[in-house]
């Protein structure tokens, strides 16, 4: 009985588990797999994600693993990143001639591991949840193999990878060490009141660990060379859920497991918010290639949603999710938008590439508009909401937060030169050449998330605000 | 009449869609589409016009309060609240009565993405009388800040020379600037967890809180304005953007920030606002005599009134924090008069560059001899600018001067001087362009003021002469809730 009811509980993850083996064996033995296949993969997503919203609530697998709002919040939002991704990733390379089936069960494999992520409740099961997704997404990241470029972006994920991953195994051995437990419960109980020192020193790896994962500074140097590097849909799929997953990792680990050493932790959170919001800033300006930029503009984007999680309490946590699935539209749309985008049968990815896109594509040109200032944050787009949570949770938590965020603020300042300047380049110049015709999947993508980010989500945040607070209230 | 505030608002959007449409099936090629998305833009602007005229004729200028107000919840405890009270009604109306008159002076000029340009106007007008009647704070903030996009296009992309360098500084100095009101903003409601207007006013925040939330308010604000020292965005962007863009920048979004000071600073920080009253005296005097001496040296007639706006908006400040009954009609009305004067100069300078395509005052002289029309209508917006009785610009130096007088009598003796000032700056450019003979052979073939151009100044001329000889009927209106406001202001000062 106790089996069928973790089963039932862990249902997401069993879902994608069985889907991602069939899909291998499917693909192995036949010979060509044709638009079936990628339906097939969506609808085992769709059916994750259905189970996640719908499924009960409870720990299975003594406590390793969390069914609750929080976790079923997470699930949909990265199971539905996740088809878009598969389909845009399956048409993107089959236009290249360099589509593979495994493309696909990597995909599965990553969105699994996400799916462990953020319903881990457990040290042993969120560094199964982290090397899972990770392992897929270092292949994927080099799945051109032919490129040079793509391979070395992935072997330098896979090195500066697997060294945060030691680090998170070195905090969760000092952590267990002190505890006594990995289970977070356990740990919470052992913190209440103060972390002993043993135990901060092992948080503190485990949160440079999760840093690499969400690509926060200082430890954000990966990320503009994998992002370059990667082939662009690719970057649009590990732009946006593995970071939300990772960051909803974070937050239950933090809240659940050291929800008593707050005040220690957040120091420490707040000195890396920020750090990630003027490197990302900053480094920025100095960006010729668009996927770079983006990549430093994801930094800073991850500094706001950590000045969120530092808020801590339920808003905090709150705002930090809404922010984190927000921002995930965001960059999958943009990433789309890079995907459609061709001029000579070379993909464009500098500033100059861009030049005149409004007189050639306005239609992408408004939803790549749209993202960069959704991603300055500049109302009425989404960003500015995203915004707008975090700091209204960074009010209520008192004055460090404040400060942090209206430094946070005039960081936002800076950075909007560069989100300027594409603008500018785009709606001002020029035009070099002509454009080649976009292709249609993902135009499609583009659109309906530009349509998201402005000027849906501020309808949708009448059904997203009290999902997301009803989520933020771990159980 | 629920509902009308949202109507007015939004309904250029019908245009916006109506031109997206017109793009969508029209073609790129299509000789005809700048045409039809030029009378779209007109027809549509004139409907606002016709709605707005609506709503100020059914306004009740005795209610001191907010009227069609309309309150629907949205999330996380904000409302999407609109309403309109005796000070923000006729920005409305300013606002519309503007618009068509730039779709019309960029009839001709503006041949270049014609359909984008209306569409960036639209959305400008949309989010500009938004801006007027948003009552919470947050959707206030939505429309204050959407417009630096349409406006950067704007500025960007139908500027002149150096518009690039104007359409950056245009919108770094004032996202900088709104970035700190929104910390402030986000502050404010999380203390008084409401982000109503009309709530916000009655809460009182404690002293303390009061002079940073102010500041953050003013960092926006005085920017917006502009106020000396951090008027410098103001000239570049004048310049560069298009004539009808520079109409609105000086007739509309200036007044945003005034705008902001009545509506926001004063009854929502009251303490803070008598504490720093005499900063703001003094930004407010450097301003006008500062100013003015720097365009008198302008060579560039744009320039020129870029900084004569600057210098008048000296007296709008000056006259909101005299804290009395006169210095606020006084600014308010000033706001509006100069919204009408300084869109003429514009359009005024407009003209000539549509003709010669340059600005420089020493290139022209002695237009009188082959444009005495528009040597008539330049005439009358020059002594408007100047403040001569008779025109609407006099009524509000006056009583902004007279309202200061009792709060500041030396802020007001040399305030004084900027009137002087003004005469100098402005009666010597217009000597130069207008009067004497004809020394440039280019200028031999000029031509006088086209019937479309007729029909673009007479409804300001009607505007200016109007207001200067019944100002009454301004102040019929504004009474009630300026009387509310300096009632407010003086009860939470125990005076």
């Amino acid at each position: 009985m106790e089996l069928s009811r973790d089963a039932v509980l862990a249902l997401p993850e069993i879902i994608l588990a069985a889907s991602a083996l069939i899909l291998l064996v499917w693909g192995a033995f036949a010979k060509k797999t044709g638009p079936v296949f990628v339906l097939a993969a969506v609808a085992s997503l769709a059916a994750a994600a259905f189970a996640a919203a719908t499924g009960p609530g409870g720990r299975a697998f003594g406590g390793a693993l969390i069914a609750d709002d929080w976790a079923g919040f997470a699930q949909v939002a990265i199971f539905a990143a996740s088809a878009v991704a598969v389909v845009l990733c399956d048409r993107w390379f089959a236009s290249r001639g360099t589509n593979r089936f495994e493309l696909t069960v990597l995909i599965i494999l990553a969105a699994l591991g996400m799916g462990v992520m953020v319903s881990a409740g457990d040290l042993v099961s969120l560094y199964v949840g982290i090397e899972l997704h990770s392992l897929a997404l270092y292949v994927l990241a080099a799945f051109q193999r032919d490129d040079a470029k793509s391979s070395e972006a992935g072997l330098k994920y896979f090195v500066l990878g697997a060294l945060s991953s030691g680090l998170l195994l070195y905090g969760a051995s000092l952590v267990y060490g002190f505890a006594g437990s990995t289970r977070f419960i356990d740990i919470a109980a052992a913190t209440n009141g103060g972390a002993s020192v043993g135990v901060l020193f092992g948080l503190v790896f485990l949160i440079c660990g999760i840093g690499f994962k969400v690509s926060a500074a200082p430890f954000h140097m990966w990320t503009p060379d994998v992002y370059e590097g990667a082939p662009t849909p690719i970057v649009g799929f590990f732009a946006g859920a593995p970071k939300l997953a990772a960051m909803a990792l974070f937050a239950r680990l933090l809240t659940e497991g050291f929800g008593g050493a707050l005040e220690q932790w957040r120091q420490v959170v707040l000195i890396i918010a920020l750090l990630s919001v003027f490197v990302g800033a900053f480094a920025g300006l100095a960006q010729s290639n668009l996927k770079r930029l983006w990549a430093y503009s994801s930094i800073a984007n991850i500094g706001y949603a950590l000045i969120g999680l530092a808020a801590g309490g339920q808003m905090g946590v709150q705002s930090m999710l809404i922010f984190m699935a927000l921002y995930t539209v965001d960059v999958t749309g943009f990433f789309a938008c890079l995907a459609a985008l061709q001029r000579g049968g070379k993909s464009m990815e500098s500033f100059d590439d861009f030049a005149g896109l409004m007189r050639e594509r306005p239609g992408l040109c408004l939803a790549v508009t749209a993202f960069s200032l959704s991603a300055l944050g500049l109302p009425p787009f989404s960003g500015f909401w995203a915004k707008f949570y975090v700091f209204k949770a960074a009010l209520a938590a008192g004055p460090l937060a404040t400060w942090a965020a209206v430094l946070g603020l005039i960081g936002s300042v800076v950075a909007a030169f560069y989100y300027l300047r594409l603008i500018k380049v785009m709606w001002l110049d020029p035009a070099p050449s002509q454009t080649d015709a976009p292709a249609g999947g993902a135009v499609a993508v583009a659109y309906a998330t530009a349509l998201f980010a402005f000027p849906a989500v501020m309808a949708a945040l009448i059904y997203l605000d009290p999902l997301s607070l009803a989520a933020a209230a771990f159980r | 009449m629920a509902g009308i505030l949202s109507l007015t608002t939004f309904f250029p959007l019908v245009g916006v869609i109506a031109i997206l449409a017109l793009k969508l099936f029209a073609g790129d090629g299509n000789e005809r589409a700048p045409r039809a998305a030029r009378w779209i833009a007109l027809t549509v602007t004139l409907a606002t016009l016709a709605l707005s005229i609506v709503l100020v004729a059914s306004f009740n200028g005795a209610n001191q309060g907010f009227q069609f107000v309309e309150d629907i919840p949205w999330f996380a405890g904000l409302h999407y609240r609109m309403g309109v009270d005796g000070i923000s009604v006729l920005f409305v109306l300013l606002t519309a009565f503007l618009m068509p008159l730039c779709i019309l002076a960029s009839w001709r000029s503006i041949t270049n993405r014609v359909l984008e340009y209306m569409v960036a106007f639209l959305v400008l007008e949309v989010l500009v009388i938004g801006v007027f009647c948003a009552l919470d704070l947050i959707l206030f903030y939505l429309f204050f800040e959407g417009q630096l996009i349409p406006m950067f296009l704007i500025i960007g992309i139908w500027g002149g020379q150096r518009r690039v360098y104007a359409a950056f500084k245009f919108f770094l100095y004032t996202l900088l600037g709104s970035v700190l009101m929104l910390a402030a903003i986000l502050w404010m409601i999380s203390v008084a967890h409401t982000s109503s207007v009309p709530d916000l006013m009655r809460f009182h925040f404690p002293s303390g809180a009061q002079t940073w939330l102010w500041l953050a308010f003013f960092a926006s604000f005085a920017v917006k304005m502009p106020m000396w020292p951090v008027h410098t965005w103001l000239p570049d962007a004048h310049v560069e953007a298009p004539t009808a863009g520079s109409v609105i920048l000086a007739g509309i979004l200036l007044k945003m920030g005034g705008y902001g000071f009545l509506r926001f600073s004063l009854p929502m920080f009251p303490a803070a606002s008598v504490q720093f009253t005499p900063l703001v005296f003094t930004l407010s005097v450097i301003a006008i005599v500062y100013t003015s001496l720097v365009a008198f040296r302008q060579t560039d007639i744009k320039k020129l009134i870029a900084y004569s706006s600057v210098a008048h908006m000296g007296f709008v400040t000056m006259g909101i924090f005299s804290g009395n009954l006169q210095g606020e009609q006084g600014a308010i009305f000033q706001m509006l008069s100069h919204g009408v004067i300084s869109g003429a100069l514009f359009l005024c300078v407009g003209v000539i560059y549509d003709r010669m395509h340059t600005r420089e005052i020493a290139f022209y002289g002695g237009l009188a001899n082959r444009m005495p029309w528009y040597a008539a209508v330049f005439m009358l917006f020059t002594m408007g600018n100047v403040g001569l009785p008779g025109t609407s610009g006099f009524v509000g130096e006056i009583l902004t001067m007279t309202g200061t007088y009792s709060a500041s009598t030396w802020t007001v003796i040399i305030a004084a001087t900027g009137v002087i000032l003004s005469a100098v700056y402005m009666l010597t450019m217009y000597r130069r362009v207008v009067f004497g003979e004809i020394t440039n052979a280019k200028l031999a073939a000029i031509t006088d003021l086209a019937p479309r151009e007729v029909l673009i100044f007479a409804p300001l001329i009607v505007g200016t002469l109007m207001l200067g000889l019944a100002p009454g009927v301004v102040f019929s209106v504004t009474d009630a809730a300026t009387q509310n406001l300096v009632g407010a202001y003086h009860l939470a000062m125990g005076r």
